[in-house]
């Protein structure tokens, strides 16, 4: 499927990642489903920190780092799981908290998460989106 | 689309009514204009009003100029050859910036099957 979709986006008339109205990309799933905690909490994050009393940055600046995935990133990756690296990689880059800050929050988190006997994934959200995706 | 800001561009380039063609030029960095309409002809439904330019928002910048947002309404045979339903109406929001007036000369992929 990912090939195709490359074929799809690629040629003289290339698309950008995200702008694929009109490809035969499949059906669209329409079926309903219920959002995780997390993807809850992401989706809350998101409106305080567009809103006007953060003003963290602007949702289309959101819009422009999703859009600026590589492609196998881009399918890879969920609805809510390319808004929280948004957010990450937006945070940084608005200097609202260094990496090194985010890195020793993480640690943090996941140690108390261990301590409660909660599973640790390793499956973290990629430090370097250009490396996530390669 | 975001709320109405504070800023007002100058008066409307276009009217309801009016027929218009969206450019076809490739867009460089957070645009949104989708690209399937890119080099086609539509018709203006309504006039959202002045916003800050998403363009521009999208790097940290202040959206200056503001652009007048309208509603363009598509054939969506004009849009896909043959549509599957032929009769309905395609409608999106697209920016003073991306508009020309539709000329004499035929829109991308006219009679395309």
């Amino acid at each position: 499927m990912s090939d195709k979709r490359t074929e799809l986006r690629s040629g003289t008339d290339s698309h950008a990642v995200h702008d694929v109205g009109g490809l035969d990309f499949g059906p669209i799933d329409r079926e309903d489903h219920d959002l995780a905690q997390w993807e809850r909490r992401v989706d809350a994050m998101l409106i305080l920190l567009v809103s006007p009393a953060k003003r963290a940055f602007a949702i289309d600046a959101m819009r422009r780092v999703i859009e600026d995935y590589g492609e196998q990133q881009y399918d890879a990756t969920t609805y809510y799981e390319k808004w929280i690296r948004a957010i990450r990689n937006l945070c940084l880059e608005q200097e609202i908290f260094s990496q090194s800050e985010l890195d020793t929050a993480l640690a943090r988190a996941k140690d108390a998460m261990r301590a409660a006997g909660r599973e640790v994934s390793d499956d973290a959200v990629p430090a370097d989106t250009s490396a996530a995706a390669s | 689309m975001t709320a109405p800001t504070d800023v007002t561009s100058p008066l409307p380039r276009f009217a309801v009514g009016d027929r218009v063609r969206v450019a076809d030029r490739p867009a460089h960095g957070h645009c949104r204009s989708p690209k399937y309409l890119r080099g086609h002809d539509g018709i203006i439904t309504a006039i959202h009003g002045d916003f800050r330019d998403p363009e521009r928002l999208a790097y940290h910048r202040p959206g200056l100029p503001p652009r007048t947002l309208y509603k363009v309404r598509f054939a969506p045979a004009d849009i896909w050859g043959a549509a599957e339903h032929a009769d309905d109406d395609l409608e999106a929001d697209i920016y003073e910036h991306w508009l020309a007036p539709a000329g004499d000369a035929p829109a991308a992929n006219e009679g395309a099957t």
